[in-house]
Formats: C-alpha cells, structure tokens, sequence
C-alpha cells in the first residue's frame, strides 16, 4: 500500500482493495518501526488519525467524495493544528497548542484526508539541510549519511521513505523544491498568493508560501487541488480563479516554448548533475517542445538581496516570541530585560538569532538604504528578469539544487556555503512565481531533481509538463534503495 | 530675559470603530481584560492582519474636516520594540505615507483674534494594550483589550506658542473628532491623549533642544505640564545648564514630571513596509490578479469616495460656528466655543429652542454649566440637567418669575436634583416680588431706617440724584431675600423719595 501515489491509493479505496482505517493503520505501524532511521516526524497523532480514517470509511461508504478523502498525509509541523502541538521546530514552541488550525489544514480535514502527524523542519524554516531542528536532523533515505534538504526535510523524507502519501510543506526560498530534489521526490511551491499564509507560522512574510511535496506530478497537482483557496484573513491572497489542476495533466506538450538560463548552469554546478538535467531538458523535445537558451543577467544578486529581505522579515516576525504570551519562557527571569534576553537567547537556535541580528542590522538606522532598500531594488530586477523571459517562453527549466544531498556538517560553520545551495531556487520566491522540482536521475546513487519555473498562476502547465514527462521517464518510480 | 515658547503637540485619537484595526476583536471599553482580544491581537503565531476598512473612512473624514490633503496611496509599516503590552513586538503605523497629509487648525485668541496651528500629517496605527501593575507581586499583568484599537495620530507643526494655545488646540482637535463622530472624545478612558513637545529660546534665535512629554489625557494636565516644563527649561538654561533632548513622564496628581529616557536611550525603531499587509510592488501587466498580492497593495482612493463621505458627514465645528454667528445673533467667540464640541452645541441649540433666547442660553452654557461640569470633572453628556430644563429656567429669567441672581440659586438646586425650575422656586419660596403693597412697606422700612441716605439724597443736585438710588437697593433686596423685583423696587423707591423732596 505505502508504495502507491495518491491516484493509485484513491482507486484502491474506492474498489475497497483497503479502508482508510486499514491504510492508516498501515502507515501508522511504518512510522512506528521505521522512523528512528530518519527523524521525519515530531509529533505522530496516531490516535486522532484513526479517528479521521474511521470517518473517512464512513464517508466513502455514503457516496462521491473529494479524491483526497482517506488518504493518510503529513503536515509540515509550520502549519498550526488546533490541539496538537505545534513546533516550528524550535524548543520556542516545544509546548506550544494552538487553537486553530493553518486554513490548509482546515483545507485538507473537509476534503477528508488522514493527518498521521506533523514532520520535522529546519527551525523555524531557516535552513537547507534540515540541521538546524530543535528536534534533531532528518536523515536523507536514499542515504542516512545525508541530509535530506530543508527547510521541510521532514516532509521529504516522510514521502521518500514512505511513511506518508504526501506531506504539505512550505518554501521560502527553495524549502520545498530542493528537498524534493535531495530526496527523489516531486515539490511544487505555487505562486505567491496561490495558497492562503493563515496558520502557517512566518518566516519571510513576502516570500512564504505553502504547496505539496509527493511523489508524481499528477499526486502534486491532486494535493494542490485541496490546498488552493481565496482566503480573506491573508491580505496577500489573490482571488484567482482556481483551475481542476489534474483536468489538463494529459495536454499535449506540442510548441511548448521551454527556456533554459545560460547562468543556471555556470561553475557552481556539480558537472554530473549538469548532464542529467540537460538530459531530461532534451525529452521534452521528444515530446515536440522547442528549447531556447535564454538569460536571467541578475541571477547571481538574488542570493544576497534574500539574506537581507528574508532575514530583515523574520527580525520582526519573530519578535512576538518574547516570553510573555506563549511558548518558552526562561527560568527565574530578574526583570522585564532578562525576560527577554534569556528567554530569546534560550529557545532560539543558532542560525535563527544569526538570521533576527542580520535582519535587524540591515533595518537598523544609517544601514537601511545600504541594504533593505538596496536588497528591494534587486528584488525587482531579478523579477523583471522573469517577466522579460517570460515574453518568449512558456516554462523556464534549470537545476533545482547545485548538486546531491551532501553529508551532515558538510557545511558546518560555513553559512555562505549553505546559503549558496539555493542559488537556483531563491530568484523565484522574490520574483513570486510557481517552481516545481521533479526527480530527473541520480548522481552517486543519490537524486537530483529538474526544476520547472512558470509564470504566475500557470501552475497547471508546469504540472502538465511535470507529467508528460513523468508519462516517458520512470525517475520519479525510484525508491530509495533501503524501502521495501 | 526674554523668552519665547514653542510648543508642537502630536494628538493619539482612538478611532470610533466597532472592531478593531486588523482584527475582529471588539473595541468597547471596560471590560473584563484579555475578554476582547483575539488571537490576531494577542500575535498567536501564524496569525495575520486584515485592514479594518472603517478605520480608514473616519481616517479620511479627519483629513477632510481639517482641509487637509488625503493620500490616494498609503500602507502601513511596522515600527520594531519590544513591550509588553506590545504583543507582536512591533507596532503597525504609517510612516512614509500617512493617510492624511498637511492640512490646518485655527483656534480662537483671548483678545478675540485666531491663530493657525498647521497641521503636518495624521497617520493610522494599532494602540497598545496596557500593563497593570496593581494586583500582582514582582510582576505586572498584562490586558491586551486595547491592543489593535484603530488610532490616528496627529502631528502638529510647532506653532503653539503657550500652555493656552496648547489647549486651544487640544479642544479644537477633541470638537471635530467628537463632532464627526470619529471619536467618542472620552479622554479619561483614553480616547484621546496628547504627548507635548517644549522647546524655548529667545526671540529671533535658533529653535531650542525640545523634550516630549507622553500621554496626557486631560486639558488641565497639559496645562500643568507645559507651564511646569517652560519654567524648568528656562530656569536650567539661567544657571547655565542645557537642555537634554528626552521623554518625559507627567504624573497628574502629584504634580510631578520626571524623565523617562534620554535620546541615547532611544529605541531605533527599524520600520520597515509590512509585508503581510502590503506585498511587493509589480509593473508589469501580466496578470491583474497578482498586483493586488504583489504590489504594495496600496489602498486607493477616488475623488468619489471622497466627495460621498463628505456628504455623509456631520456638521464640522466650523460650519455650526457661522450659523451660531449669522442665524442665532451670537458673537464669534461665544459661537467659536460653543460650536467646538458637539455635545455642548447640541446642548445650547436646544436651550436656545425651549427659551427662545439663544444670547442668554450661550451665557448659561459658557458660564454656570460649564463651571459645574469642571466642577464635578464630567463632561455635558453626564450632566444632572438637560437642556429642556436649562431653557425652562431662562424662560422664568425672561418672564421675571426670577431674578437672574435668583436663578443661579435655582440652577444650584436643579443641578442637585431638586426637580424642575418651576418646583425649586415653589419649593423654595423664590418667586420674584412685585406684589407693589408688599413692596412699598418694605421700602418704607428702609427709608425710616436710613434717614441720614435719605438726607444725603435730597440735598444732591437732581441730575445726581439718581445715581444715589443703588445705595437704597442693596438693603431692600436684603429685605426681600432677593425676591423683589429689581424694575418694581426702582419705581416705588423713585416715587417714595420724590415725595419726601
């Protein structure tokens, strides 16, 4: 059962081939046995899951319901769950139970969909490896000595080791995309605006946005149906039309016009995974699409503009955690300053004070026109970049991530480094544009992952493209060795 | 030495919304705290702002009732510190391009003159909640009702030159925003507060080192802080001190200011554009739909929009000042004061009606009823007399039921709840005599009791004589307990004393 996709798994409780009772069991009893190898999920609602299967068997029983209905998911412990913890990966909200729930996670429980827990992140979303978890790194399953990407390692590695049929997940500046690359799976981060913010603990309030991470096109564009909606209590939600995304997965992809950045295959970029995603560019081809080479000239100032709008959003972002109304508060605090300081100093991470001191500095009085208003600049420049491309192309395609997962402390104490790992993923975010990762080979018997970068709202046509091509290759059908 | 004053004020009004700025929290005073705060108020992570749009109506209905120049485009900042009662840790303000720009007050001059207190711009910005210090021990509690109450914030140019001024202005400011109905004008429930930025230097020279002086919620206590912080300025800059450029703290009932940080200790706010309530900014034409999420999301404005609240509008303090001037007869000062607030114009108009007098209604209102308002420290709305029975009173001053002397005795009794004019001076026994056989005894009595006036006055010239008169009016209104009629007595008295020449 847990090899199936999402289609498959819906047909099979359909035919009543399994209850959702049954599946979730099933899933449950993987997570149980399985999950000391990888670290995937911090909380595991086992009990309430069962419930919800119960409840989903009944629903079935009545009539047509929503395709996702009895199909055990993960949520990416960013997004709050009324009555469960809710972590964010940081000991800051170690016992923290929110009283609402993330309008996805309101999303997902109407269309009837199984909550088997929620998974591990970087704290508080910063991060490209998964290390920086209050709770521990997830290991990667193609390899335990690697890391599974971040910020959602978890979510990766839930669906890579399958012990989830998919898992929500969120991206900031490539924290779905480069994970579903690193672990050999499919991450979709939709337009800005696409899916509602409410409930989904903020990282960079401008870049932020949530989508799936599955393990086919066709299961992302499924999982995207549910998770899209207009939301009024997100200001930045746009109240566009929401498309049947699965309704155009079989398009032809004839006169497809596909770009392909000269600058997103320079020197960074391991050479191995250079040729497996210049092969998968070549099936399109085959499937009758024409490929150009084109330029986005600003690609190198991206990296740079986000670690300052990203750090200067989360400066203030996080300011609410101060000890006072909920979360972690220090020890025998002697005034209201200590409260503060020790409070902070205590339950935040390293890369996360490292992120609100950046942030603060680069807002701070006599450094703001230097950097945040330099960085917005940019911002606008790597976005006018796109749009320019976007005149002749349909679909922009490129590396994902600069190469495989690379080992645990590989990048210790080289932030830099780290940071330079999402060179290909963070243009988009600032531009606000929909990227999708899909499994396209691997390189050391690890994967490396294609990325598809579409205009806005045509998330449709990348998960058409995703498809087509996932119809002539089998990449995405590779496990990890290790699952059975 | 000579000494200049200059004074700028920066006026927090709470705005008269039924919800809160970016949440749908109530904002009604009083209740039980932490009762009307919602998650978005208390910054439960996750949570995210939506803009009241209210607020911003009553925002642009201040801007118009000032003439002041209404921004087609504004958004909202975050301004970064840490308290409290400051749930986010950053307070959401304007800062760039406040809602209403410059615009301009006049208020009204002792010697009868006005003054322009320009205005530079008011802004919209979420209020705090408060911290309560009482009921704990080593620590303070916190109650975030408040928190997210819609303000404007006001900010004044330095043209106020004295502590008068100050509460000219202040008075003018609390008439419009009570007359649009934008503010319940409540100020010792905070409604509205004012910090006070003092400065003083001599005539001709530079502007001085200024200090601000946070959070006062009453005309008289900014009148006591200004005149206090005056004093302290110059003295310091006398013996050859200087002053510090810093906040202050006015503690009312002590009398007493202190300072509460210096300008080193000041917070460096790092605003910045807030990105849940205004994304990005996109200039291409793609796709419609993505500006609004892109673009700063500016809230715009057509003229339109304008043109329809100032039709919805109530009556600016200005316009009732001309009809109080051209239709009801009164001097511009009398209109000036009686027009600024809403309540009290309501108070006199309807005065003015039941007594048919609107001269003696605006002396009644100014005067005795203000002076007991101040008095009892409430303001017109909680008065014990309404305005039906103020008029009843000055119609029995008109009908010389009462003298006007009589009727401040009276007023005293209606004010204590005594009943109506007509029962207290029942009650009281206070009806004006002109029964003339009561009155002619009484001044006869007086006339024999005081032969040696009654000498002096025959032997004046007679152009003269008649101011000797008063000297016999005194002892007879005593006689009378006040009750004779002043017009009677005179006649009697005249006729008694000619008959003695």
């Amino acid at each position: 059962m847990h090899n199936k996709t999402i289609a498959e798994l819906a047909q099979g409780l359909r035919n009543k081939d399994f209850s959702s009772e049954e599946l979730t069991r099933h899933y449950l009893d993987r997570i149980e046995r399985l999950d000391g190898n990888y670290n995937s999920f911090i909380t595991v609602t086992g009990e309430q899951a069962i419930a919800q299967a119960k409840a989903a068997d009944e629903r079935l029983s009545i009539g047509d319901q929503p395709i996702l209905c009895g199909v055990p998911i993960a949520h990416k412990d960013i997004f709050c769950t009324d009555g469960v913890r809710t972590s964010c990966g940081s000991k800051m909200l170690d016992n923290f139970v929110p009283p609402y729930n993330a309008a996805i996670v309101d999303n997902y429980l109407a269309a009837g969909a199984v909550t088997l827990g929620k998974v591990n992140m970087d704290e508080f979303a910063m991060g490209s490896s998964n290390e920086t978890s209050y709770y521990g790194a997830v290991k990667n399953p193609w390899n335990t000595n690697c890391v599974p990407g971040g910020s959602s390692g978890g979510s990766a590695a839930a669906v890579a080791a399958h012990l989830a049929a998919a898992s929500t997940a969120s991206d900031t500046g490539g924290s779905i995309r480069q994970p579903a690359s690193l672990c050999g799976l499919t991450g979709l981060k939709p337009t800005y605006g696409r899916v509602s913010r409410w409930g989904m603990i903020a990282y960079a309030s401008s870049l932020d946005q949530a989508g799936p991470i599955t393990r086919t096109a066709e299961d992302a564009a499924i999982m995207l149906n549910t998770m899209a909606s207009f939301d009024k209590r997100d200001s930045t939600c746009v109240d566009e039309s929401i498309p049947d995304y699965t309704a155009t997965l079989g398009d032809s992809l004839k006169g497809l016009r596909i770009g392909v950045p000269k600058e997103y295959f320079s020197e960074g970029l391991n050479a191995d995974t250079a040729a497996r995603v210049q092969d998968a560019i070549k099936e399109f081809e085959k499937q009758g699409a024409t490929i150009k080479e084109i330029s986005l000239p600003h690609t190198q100032l991206a990296v740079p503009a986000y670690y300052v709008i990203a750090p200067a959003e989360c400066s203030a972002n996080l300011s609410r955690f101060d000890g006072v109304r909920y979360g972690y508060r220090c020890e025998n605090p002697a005034d209201l300053q200590d409260l503060y300081k020790r409070s902070r100093s205590e339950a935040f991470g390293e890369e996360v004070q490292r992120r609100i001191m950046v942030g603060a500095y680069a807002l701070s009085a006599g450094y703001y026109d230097a950097y945040y208003r330099k960085a917005q600049q940019v911002r606008r420049l790597v976005k006018q970049d796109f749009v320019d491309a976007f005149e002749d192309v349909d679909v922009i395609m490129g590396p994902t991530a600069t190469a495989p997962a690379f080992e645990f402390g590989a990048m210790a104490g080289d932030s830099v480094a780290m940071y330079l790992e999402d060179i290909y993923t963070i243009a988009i975010n600032l531009a606000g544009l929909p990227g999708l990762s899909i499994p396209c080979g691997l390189v050391d018997n690890k994967p490396v992952g294609l990325q598809l970068i579409g205009n806005y709202f045509s998330e449709a046509k990348l998960l058409n493209a995703a498809h087509q091509f996932q119809q002539i290759t089998d990449h995405h059908q590779q496990s990890a060795p290790a699952i059975d | 030495m000579e000494w200049e004053t200059v004074i700028g004020l920066e006026v927090h009004v709470q705005l008269a919304t039924k919800t809160k700025i970016f949440s749908g929290a109530s904002t009604a005073f009083g209740a039980e705290p932490n009762t009307q705060a919602c998650a978005i108020d208390l910054a439960m992570p996750g949570t995210l702002p939506v803009v009241n749009e209210e607020a911003y109506r009553l925002a642009v209905m201040f801007g118009l009732g000032i003439d002041a120049e209404i921004s087609k485009r504004s958004f909202f900042e975050r301004k970064n510190y840490f308290y409290p009662d400051l749930p986010k840790g950053y307070q959401t303000t304007q800062l760039d391009s406040p809602i209403v720009g410059r615009g301009h007050v006049d208020i009204p001059l002792a010697n009868g003159g006005t003054k322009t207190i320009r205005i530079h711009h008011a802004h919209l910005e979420e209020d705090a909640g408060k911290s309560v210090h009482e009921g704990f021990i080593g620590m303070s509690g916190i109650d975030l009702n408040r928190a997210g109450t819609p303000l404007i914030e006001i900010v004044s140019e330095p043209d106020i030159s004295n502590a008068e001024e100050a509460v000219a202005f202040a008075k003018k400011l609390h008439g419009i925003v009570t007359s649009l109905g934008i503010c319940d004008g409540e100020m010792s429930q905070g409604s509205m507060r004012f910090d006070v930025n003092v400065s003083v230097r001599r005539p001709g020279e530079e502007l001085g080192t200024r200090t601000e002086t946070k959070n006062l919620n009453s005309f008289r206590f900014m009148t006591e802080c200004i005149e206090l912080e005056v004093e302290r300025q110059i003295d310091l800059i006398e013996d050859g001190g200087k002053v510090l450029q810093e906040t202050r703290l006015y503690n009312g009932d002590t009398k007493v200011a202190r300072s509460m940080r210096s300008k080193e200790e000041a917070n460096d706010y790092r605003y910045f554009p807030c990105p849940d309530l205004l994304p990005v900014e996109i200039d291409d034409e793609y796709i419609e739909a993505v500006r609004a999420a892109m673009d700063l999301l500016p809230v715009e404005i057509d003229d339109e929009y304008i043109e329809a609240v100032r039709a919805a509008m109530p009556e600016i303090p200005a316009t009732r000042k001309a009809r109080f001037v051209n239709d009801l007869g009164l001097s511009e000062y009398d209109a000036d004061i009686l027009s600024s607030d809403a309540a009290q114009s309501a108070f006199f108009e309807q005065a003015a009606k039941v007594s048919g007098d609107a001269k003696l209604s605006a002396n009644w209102v100014m005067g005795d009823v203000n002076a007991c308002l101040n008095n009892d420290e409430i303001t017109i709305k909680d008065a014990p007399i309404n305005a039906d029975l103020l008029g009843g009173l000055i119609l029995r001053i008109k009908d010389n039921t009462i003298s006007n002397k009589i009727a401040k005795q009276v007023f005293e009794a209606m004010w204590a709840g005594e009943g109506d004019a007509d029962t207290v001076i029942e009650a009281k026994g206070l009806k004006q005599v002109s029964d003339t056989g009561a009155l002619e005894a009484m001044v006869d009595d007086v006339l024999n009791a005081n032969a040696a006036m009654v000498e002096e006055y025959i032997n004046t010239e007679e152009a003269k004589r008649k101011k000797k008169l008063g000297g016999f009016m005194g002892p007879i209104m005593k006689a009378s307990k006040g009750q004779a009629n002043p017009k009677v007595v005179n006649e009697i008295l005249l006729k008694k004393l000619n008959q003695r020449l």
